[in-house]
């Protein structure tokens, strides 16, 4: 692969990526862009980032050697990358954090964002009200239902939810929803999209925030095994999580990168949100990258039990690491990501995300197969308080 | 000379604007597709955009989501909306057809392909909307081999280089999006966007069509006399998403049309 540098000028990762969107957007994408890379040479944005995430965010956090499911599991070290102790309980608020210090630099006073499992709303919400933005979230209606104290904590930040009931009322439509939003008010308005997704420069620019992530994991890691690990492990919706872990170790060619998309009800099944694994290269989005679509390039309704994941395309970087044959992708069912939560819930005190449970399930499979002075890293992306009605509803109690 | 080049010729020695009604193609039924596109020429329409209906249509305001959805659910695939552009052309020999959409079910089918069907079937230009000049090159140039004219998008967004990119790489015509939004979407400020399409018009050396937020025959009589052509969407779709049959749906567009198709008439005799 030589020297990683990508995405190139026009954000292009390979054939993927790129820019597709209605014109009135392309000079409010081109504003972005010029602010971004600007923001990023000035000393003073790149030191008001680290405050907050040091100061708002409680950055860094651990990186936890889960001993007790290690042990059990009788292979390699698994340690967990602790983003559910981040404010907000997810990985998210790093990206909203980075988004609405722009947004302010840029002078923008309202900011929109869509939302799946509602982390990213809630990030998103939480930044607007600390900055004293206005803030506008679009959420799919089957989502608010799967949701409802996401959307609730939402609207204790002063955000407005909007219920978007167009398409498959999930993410992807919120998106939609969003993009439209951002056409008709592009010039007082700032879009935090909260995936490596959409048209450039977001999934560079939503990578860049992520990246501390990886940055402080490799370090961690150096700290407490004495190298780096031997594999990365990250659930794969629209991929910022992984993005965040993967990309400070792209160039150390030892470093296994896996990616876990959700397998729903089984690949073969068709009710999935693994276009990685199962789709083909398309435009969505603003972007091209692997899709769920069907034979005539319609986009396919997904499923997964996280509502997080339930996404049919998902981050360029990741559709050229898939070609480029540096990161791996693989799926885990539904089923075997709840086996994950409750085996990460009793073993270790980690109530994980439902998202973040693929990415332990693929651990808990591969772990056995490796030795134990080997080391995982999953990056626990985010808490699972949101999802124990879900959990619960599966089991026939009713909170 | 093209379709499209020989319909804005005439127009001009006519001394008048183009009106370019935009219908989903499937919808309100299949069966009403053709017949509708002849209705649309019969109640005066100059050309027809006939929207290729796409599960994610980001621009689109919610009567042509709607319309696309419908469409969908009723199984239009792109095969048969050419397949609805040839059987119109059998007895239409003469009226420019423009289908619209977004570029994933284009790609799906592979741009070769698709501009071969395309020309084949008998379709003038397209429109791709998330399909932006830069991103483009290809596929323009794919449409232009076999006679399709690309059309490209304006903005009042758009600053001078993007002109100047869509001079080097369009053709037929310049659609000028009349709004920062989404189709069906309201208008406020019409002198603005007549001045903008005067400049254009210059910079271009092409037609420039005016879309998004015209609804009525008062508008239409508004911009007709500033721009080459006026494009009409979803107040149409709107209308026909009301009829219960394919009769009502046909009876509906020329009682919708023949109004506007006045108004452009109309506005040549107020600026001749």
């Amino acid at each position: 692969m030589g020297t990683y540098a990508l995405p190139d000028a026009s954000g292009h990762y390979g054939p993927y990526g790129g820019r597709f969107v209605a014109e009135t957007l392309i000079p409010a994408l081109e504003e972005l862009e010029h602010a971004y890379q600007e923001a990023q040479r000035d000393p003073e944005f790149r030191a008001e980032l680290h405050s907050e995430l040091r100061q708002f965010v409680g950055r860094p956090n651990p990186l936890y050697h889960a001993e007790r499911v290690s042990k059990e599991l009788g292979g390699a070290q698994i340690y967990l990358k602790r983003e559910d102790l981040n404010h907000t309980g997810a990985h998210k608020i790093n990206n909203a954090v980075g988004q609405a210090l722009l947004a302010r630099r840029m002078g923008k006073k309202r900011v929109i964002a869509e939302t799946g499992a509602g982390q990213h709303g809630v990030a998103t919400a939480t930044v607007a009200t600390r900055y004293g933005m206005e803030c506008l979230v679009y959420m799919g209606e089957e989502d608010i239902q799967r949701q409802s104290s996401n959307v609730f904590r939402m609207r204790l930040l002063g955000a407005r939810v909007t219920a978007v009931s167009s398409g498959t009322r999930t993410l992807k439509d919120a998106l939609n929803e969003a993009m439209r939003d951002w056409v008709t008010n592009v010039e007082s308005t700032f879009y935090v999209i909260g995936t490596v997704a959409g048209p450039h420069p977001y999934p560079v620019m939503v990578r860049d925030f992520h990246r501390v992530i990886g940055d402080e994991a490799r370090v961690q890691c150096l700290e407490l095994t004495g190298r780096l690990p031997d594999c990365l492990i990250a659930c794969v919706g629209g991929g910022s999580n992984a993005i965040g872990l993967f990309y400070p170790f792209i160039e150390d060619k030892a470093v296994r990168m896996i990616g876990v998309e959700a397998g729903g009800l089984g690949l073969s099944t068709g009710q999935h949100a693994a276009p990685l694994t199962t789709g083909r290269p398309g435009v969505l989005h603003g972007n091209r990258t692997y899709l769920m679509e069907d034979e005539d390039g319609q986009i396919l309704p997904t499923h997964s039990i996280s509502a997080g994941l339930d996404y049919p395309g998902v981050g360029p970087e990741h559709a050229y690491l898939k070609d480029s044959g540096r990161a791996e992708y693989v799926a885990a069912t539904d089923a075997e990501a709840l086996a994950a939560f409750h085996r990460l819930c009793r073993t270790e005190g980690i109530i994980p995300a439902l998202e973040t449970a693929h990415a332990l399930a693929h651990a808990f499979r591969l772990a056995p197969t490796m030795r134990s002075d080997q080391t995982i890293i999953v990056n626990l992306s985010g808490r699972g308080d949101k999802d124990i009605h879900t959990v619960a509803a599966l089991e026939g109690i009713h909170l | 000379m093209s379709r499209l080049a020989g319909l804005f010729a005439q127009l001009q020695n006519a001394g008048r604007a183009a009106l370019i009604p935009f219908m989903t193609a499937g919808d309100p039924s299949l069966a009403a597709t053709v017949p509708l596109m002849h209705a649309l020429v019969a109640a005066g329409a100059d050309a027809i955009e006939l929207g290729m209906p796409f599960s994610d249509p980001m621009a689109d305001g919610p009567s042509i989501q709607r319309a696309s959805e419908r469409a969908l659910a009723r199984g239009v695939k792109l095969r048969m909306v050419l397949e609805w552009v040839r059987e119109f052309r059998m007895t239409n020999s003469h009226t420019p057809i423009i289908l619209m959409g977004y570029l994933n079910p284009v790609e799906a089918m592979g741009i070769t392909p698709f501009a071969e069907a395309a020309a084949t079937a008998g379709v003038d230009g397209v429109i791709l909307v998330d399909l932006t000049p830069e991103e483009g090159r290809g596929e323009a140039v794919a449409l232009q081999q076999r006679g399709i004219d690309p059309i490209f998008l304006l903005a009042p967004t758009s600053g001078q280089e993007r002109v100047v990119i869509v001079r080097s790489m369009g053709s037929g015509f310049v659609y000028y999006v009349s709004l920062r939004g989404i189709t069906g979407a309201a208008q406020a400020d019409w002198a603005a966007v007549l001045q903008r399409v005067q400049d254009l018009r210059q910079q271009l050396g092409l037609p420039v069509a005016i879309g998004f937020g015209i609804r009525d025959a008062a508008t239409v009589a508004q911009v007709a006399g500033g721009a080459d052509a006026v494009v009409v969407g979803s107040a149409l779709v709107d209308q026909l998403a009301e009829c219960a049959t394919d009769q009502e749906a046909v009876a509906t567009a020329i009682r919708f049309i023949k109004p506007l198709a006045q108004a452009v008439r109309t506005a040549e005799r107020r600026s001749a």
